[in-house]
């Protein structure tokens, strides 16, 4: 008999609440940690590149956003299957946790990727390349999901719009993830591969294999506070909520 | 007419009875077949006029005017698509009965394309003349606007699904559809461009031909979903 206690517990948001409350200030700590050190290793201590010079430090932001944009995305859209099958409430505010998340880190993405475009490529943006069009199409399914959930003033059935919204827009990430192998663009095919040979020199690659658990760490902190706002004004009137905010004042 | 309750119907009279019931609504009232095409129409004569005597770059710029009239007219017609039955009670009826769901929202989306969509198609004739289109494309650009609006109303539909329940849904409905229309926008409007230039249509078509069918198939399910939540609202 497999133990399924933590999945019932899940469902509870007290008990959510303060397990976030003991786990927050480790992720924090150590998303601050690890966010340190890959940036001042990738922007202090690796060598700059011998045709782009410093520019390419930009990568240290740029592709851990990306890659962390795309991630939360899914993992927003399994939050939401998971409240269409089970009904979780949990899920629900996971859901609308992860959003605004996810929104600003593929903002993040967008603009250090114009940034990164016009000494490189000679314009901030093009509209013929399919990275940089499906990564606004995502930015806008962030802000779509996030405002089909708002427009409801937060009933059960703005959950599950967006849930399904969430489950819709599941179709553009793996247009995403191929863009730059099925259409040639200006945008560069992927570097780091998992099956074969990286293209990326070493020196290069060690800061950003810790700039990305660094960036992940760092957003699920953020969806761990925004888990506790939405615990927050989902349990506004229960007993225990209201003895929590009077032991906190 | 009567009907016992435990009558069997086939799944075919089902599918024809909403549809040309939905076509009987529609044409009582001229506005919801009317609209889209005046709109298309007179968004367009506004392109013309702001583009002033420059004919030559309205006509390099047509194939993007005529997707993005395209559209909005079929994005702003979608908001009547579920409101008035959903206002009504009978879609509730729909989805309480023992028939499919599937085939009911299949039925609803075609005579409503057939009334906002199809007219469209019908006025590419006078749209490429509005646009100084050559006559030479007007097959391609009658195939292109038939695939788009088809593929733009299924997809919107889910959108209609979703705020059908809201007052004032119109905006947020444009706003979920735009993203996901993109697609569809890309391949139609290169299909126009393909067509203009006389390049080799074949890749764009069967592009959009996919997204047609694509959309025809599995865009039932997130709408079947959508309107049933919209109703438990």
């Amino acid at each position: 008999m497999p133990n399924w206690q933590w999945f019932h517990r899940l469902g509870s948001p007290k008990w959510l609440l303060i397990t976030l409350d003991r786990w927050l200030p480790w992720v924090l700590g150590l998303a601050f940690l690890t966010l340190l050190l890959s940036l001042i290793w990738g922007l202090a201590f690796t060598p700059p590149d011998y045709k782009q010079g410093d520019v390419f430090r930009i990568i240290y932001i740029h592709v851990p956003a990306a890659v962390v944009a795309l991630a939360a995305y899914y993992a927003m859209a399994i939050a939401g299957a998971i409240a269409i099958i089970w009904r979780m409430k949990v899920a629900d505010m996971a859901l609308r946790s992860i959003a605004p998340v996810g929104a600003v880190l593929t903002f993040i993405a967008l603009f250090t990727g114009a940034i990164w475009g016009k000494p490189t490529w000679g314009t901030y943006w093009i509209w013929q390349d399919a990275r940089l069009t499906s990564m606004l199409i995502l930015f806008f399914l962030y802000l779509g999901i996030i405002a089909l959930y708002d427009a409801f003033n937060g009933s059960a059935s703005g959950q599950r719009a967006a849930a399904i919204m969430s489950l819709v827009g599941t179709v553009n990430i793996p247009i995403i993830y191929k863009s730059v192998d099925w259409w040639s663009s200006l945008h560069q095919p992927a570097s780091i591969k998992f099956t074969e040979e990286s293209t990326i020199a070493l020196e290069m690659f060690q800061p950003l294999m810790v700039a990305i658990p660094g960036f992940y760490l760092f957003c699920l902190a953020a969806v761990m506070l925004n888990m506790k706002v939405q615990i927050a004004r989902h349990g506004r009137n229960n007993s225990w909520m209201i003895e929590r905010a009077k032991i906190d004042s | 007419m009567l009907v016992s309750a435990n009558e069997n119907f086939s799944s075919y009279r089902v599918f024809t009875a909403i549809f040309f019931r939905d076509l009987t609504v529609y044409f009582r009232y001229r506005g919801s077949w009317i609209n889209p095409l005046f709109f298309i129409l007179v968004v367009i004569t506004l392109f013309s006029l702001g583009f002033g005597a420059d004919n030559q770059a309205l006509r390099v710029y047509s194939p993007s005017i005529i997707w993005v009239t395209a559209l909005l007219a079929v994005l702003l017609s979608l908001d009547s698509l579920f409101k008035t039955d959903f206002d009504d009670g009978s879609l509730e009826q729909l989805i309480l009965s023992s028939q499919s769901l599937y085939l009911s929202v299949l039925a609803k989306i075609l005579a409503h394309w057939l009334v906002t969509g199809f007219p469209i198609v019908l006025a590419t004739p006078l749209i490429s003349l509005m646009l100084g289109v050559s006559l030479e494309v007007l097959p391609e650009l009658s195939l292109g606007l038939l695939l788009g609006t088809g593929i733009l109303s299924f997809i919107g539909a889910i959108g209609a699904s979703l705020t059908v329940s809201l007052a004032s849904g119109g905006l947020l409905l444009s706003l979920l559809s735009m993203p996901l229309y993109v697609p569809a926008m890309i391949f139609g409007a290169q299909y126009l461009q393909d067509a203009i230039a006389g390049w080799p249509l074949m890749p764009s078509l069967s592009m959009l031909i996919g997204l047609l069918l694509a959309a025809v198939v599995l865009s039932p399910l997130a709408i079947m979903a959508g309107l049933k939540l919209s109703v438990e609202a």
